[in-house]
């Protein structure tokens, strides 16, 4: 593993196989009883989100606390930043405390690189503008091979709002080097130039979910109303909103996932959120050994 | 009172006299006395020359950059008229043309003349400069031209920031015609742009950086051409960056619309791969785009389409870069690399050395309506000397202007000024 998590883009296939054969190990840890392990203990890691975020932090915290290191809180509305400190300076003085990793989430893409240029510390990115959330692709990767056994081969549809999204973006990066088949699908406005990737497009949902194996979906941010990128929530659920019956066109075994949190009615139906394939809530189980692998190998320890 | 000088044995090329040959040039008095060639015999020296041996070098008049920002005033900490003008003479240059995106604008002939008065007192060469189109570069009315044409200024730009009302652009390209001077567009459509931070494309897409498309500089200058053709007003259009625009610039030529161009060393000589690594060196504006646009605006160069070479020469502290892509200014230091990288269309068969001076030289000096960039006798003694076979390696640390924002670091490049004179004044 290199030093840093900074993205998808910088992995290789075998140290993603290697998070996610450790990950497994973890989430036996996770079953026991006393679900905490001294592998960290006496490191220092701080969270440092620039975001407003609940899950991923509250996901990264119980990891690391599982893990038994030192975890120091730092967001935005308690610290220096808002009066007016460079990041560049705010990360210097985190590195002058000692930490030995930084769990960053920013606004900006490229900001976990910057930092991890600039420090010692293991840099692991928790979502960057609208970059990778390479964190969330990894546990979406163990939540799939946990049900398909696989991901090679898969027909994976993700569907949404991929040009903003980050995890859409970890997840073509991660599933192409397992040669997954990935289709987008979402209106023309939210698609972003991924050719690279050898994805195949979709604006006609019904078209796109054929056949397929997942259905990834993503949450549409409400941010992006009123600016045209889609005229109105209803019509956004008319055409892109997964339903029953839209999910009836997919495998029948197919898995619904959707890495929260979910818009119900806008762009899921909760009869859909909630069916028998829904895998939401073992994403959640899952990201935390997803992240105490994460953790445990950027230290370079060895399998246990 | 300046020495006389003789400059021996130099390869004189000088694209305004159409001179490309071995030679000498006498400077007596501040001013070009005489250009000949080697074989011509000497006239009687006074004793008091200075003599510089040129062998194996070229002279080239003194280049004129007509884009630079020396951000004076109000931000000092980026560059000063001082700084700009001693890089723009280690880079070769000896006329710029500040634009006016300064704090306050340069919007009103006080300015104007506080910029003269500071270049007179602490310059190192001439400046020439550019007034605002409208007050506060807010793109609403129109600014005092007439005051400011009075005051020094040579053109006029909101550079930095489109005028956005296309009839605000019709009435300053009507109203300039009175003192025959180029309205200069930064041609970006704010809305299309849409806040993005780099050429829009897969690589936008990969960086998770929000893309600026090139048709968001095209729509600008396709209207930028058909209120030029409307109104007859002088169109220069700045700082040309994609394939598009190189076509309607082309077309709006062979139309006979009054309309001429200038693109910068980094849009023939990089691609927005430099942007990679969130590299904020590589962020300017207009972006840094594709192969196919960087073959497009050699072509356009090639082809007499993109008149000028100019260097947008946009510097920013090294804080500013320290930051966020997202956050950090755009802007690219580009005085002291101009001369080198535009060399390169020289070695690549792009341009020949005639062409290539006559765009950094003499036309960009037709176009502002000044005198300079020319060895003709009876002229100010502003010239160049370049060591063409010396190489040197860009090193930012060894800038002389504060701005240290350079995506070339490290790069190899040949052609460096050896010896640069102002108005007789020898800069070495």
């Amino acid at each position: 593993m290199p030093k840093d998590l900074v993205g998808i883009k910088e992995l290789s296939k075998r140290d993603i196989g290697q998070v996610l054969d450790t990950a497994s190990s973890f989430k036996d840890v996770l079953r026991r009883d006393i679900k905490k392990v001294p592998a960290l203990r006496g490191k220092t890691v701080v969270n440092l989100f620039f975001e407003p975020s609940t899950r991923t932090k509250t996901s990264f915290e119980l990891a690391e606390k599982r893990l038994s290191t030192d975890v120091l809180n730092f967001s935005v509305p308690t610290s220096s930043v808002v009066k007016g400190e460079s990041l560049f300076d705010t990360i210097k003085t985190i590195e002058a405390y000692g930490v030995d990793f930084i769990v960053i989430r920013h606004a900006s893409s490229g900001v976990p690189h910057f930092i991890a240029e600039n420090v010692n510390a293991s840099v692991i990115n928790a979502g960057d503008g609208t970059n990778e959330h390479p964190t969330q692709a990894l546990l979406d990767a163990f939540s799939i091979i946990e049900k398909k056994g696989t991901l090679e081969g898969l027909n994976v549809a993700i569907v949404g709002d991929i040009a903003h999204s980050r995890v859409a973006k970890s997840n073509i990066y991660l599933l192409s080097k397992f040669n997954a088949r990935i289709r987008l699908i979402g209106p023309p406005t939210l698609i972003p130039c991924m050719e690279d990737y050898g994805v195949e497009v979709f604006y006609d949902m019904d078209e796109g979910l054929r056949g397929a194996d997942i259905v990834m979906m993503l949450r549409i941010q409400m941010e992006r109303q009123g600016r045209s990128f889609f005229p109105s929530t209803q019509e956004y659920f008319k055409y892109w909103g997964l339903d029953m019956k839209r999910l009836g066109l997919a495998r029948k075994d197919a898995l619904v996932m959707h890495p929260g949190p979910m818009n119900r009615g806008i762009e899921i139906s909760s009869q859909a959120a909630d069916s028998p394939q829904s895998v939401i809530l073992d994403q959640v189980t899952n990201g935390i050994a997803v992240r105490m692998a994460v953790m445990y190998l950027l230290t370079g320890g060895e399998k246990q | 009172m300046s020495k006389d000088i003789l400059i021996k044995d130099g390869h004189i090329v000088d694209p305004s006299q159409d001179i490309d040959y071995v030679g000498d040039i006498l400077i007596a008095d501040g001013k070009i006395k005489e250009t000949r060639t080697q074989n011509s015999k000497p006239r009687a020296q006074n004793s008091g020359l200075e003599t510089i041996d040129a062998g194996g070098m070229f002279v080239f008049p003194g280049l004129v950059d007509m884009h630079t920002h020396l951000r004076e005033p109000g931000f000092e900490h980026k560059e000063t008229i001082r700084t700009g003008t001693l890089a723009a003479v280690h880079g070769g240059f000896t006329s710029v043309c500040p634009m006016p995106n300064t704090s306050p604008v340069n919007d009103n002939p006080t300015v104007t003349a506080f910029i003269i008065k500071k270049s007179l007192d602490e310059g190192f060469c001439h400046v020439y400069p550019i007034g605002a189109i409208t007050k506060g570069q807010r793109g609403e009315e129109i600014a005092e031209m007439g005051l400011m044409y009075e005051a020094g200024c040579v053109a006029f730009s909101d550079d930095g920031r489109p005028v956005m009302s296309s009839i605000i652009m019709r009435r300053a390209l009507e109203y300039s015609k009175r003192f025959n001077v180029p309205v200069i567009s930064h041609c970006e459509d704010l809305p299309l742009a849409d806040g993005g931070v780099m050429n829009e494309g897969g690589l936008s897409a990969m960086l998770g950086l929000k893309g600026i498309p090139s048709a968001a500089e095209e729509v600008m200058v396709a209207r930028d051409i058909l209120l030029a053709e409307l109104t007859g007003g002088r169109l220069h259009i700045a700082h040309v960056s994609t394939q598009g625009s190189v076509r309607l610039i082309r077309q709006a030529k062979e139309r006979g619309i009054p309309v001429t161009a200038e693109t910068c060393p980094h849009y023939f000589s990089i691609t927005e791969d430099a942007v990679k690594g969130y590299n904020t060196n590589a962020k300017v504006n207009p972006p840094l785009r594709t192969q196919r646009d960087v073959e497009a605006v050699r072509e356009g160069l090639k082809d007499g389409t993109i008149d000028v070479i100019a260097t947008d020469h946009a510097p920013h502290h090294l804080d500013e870069k320290l930051l966020e892509f997202d956050k950090a200014p755009s802007g690219i230091s580009g005085l002291e690399t101009a001369l080198g990288l535009s060399l390169n269309l020289v070695g690549s068969g792009t341009l020949s050395l005639k062409q290539l001076i006559g765009k950094m030289t003499i036309v960009p000096a037709r176009i502002l309506n000044v005198d300079r960039g020319t060895l003709k006798p009876g002229s100010d003694a502003d010239l160049v000397i370049v060591d063409m076979g010396k190489e040197f390696r860009v090193d930012a640390k060894r800038f002389v202007s504060l701005g240290r924002n350079t995506p070339f670091e490290g790069m190899s490049l040949k052609g460096m000024p050896v010896v640069t004179i102002v108005k007789g004044k020898i800069h070495r």
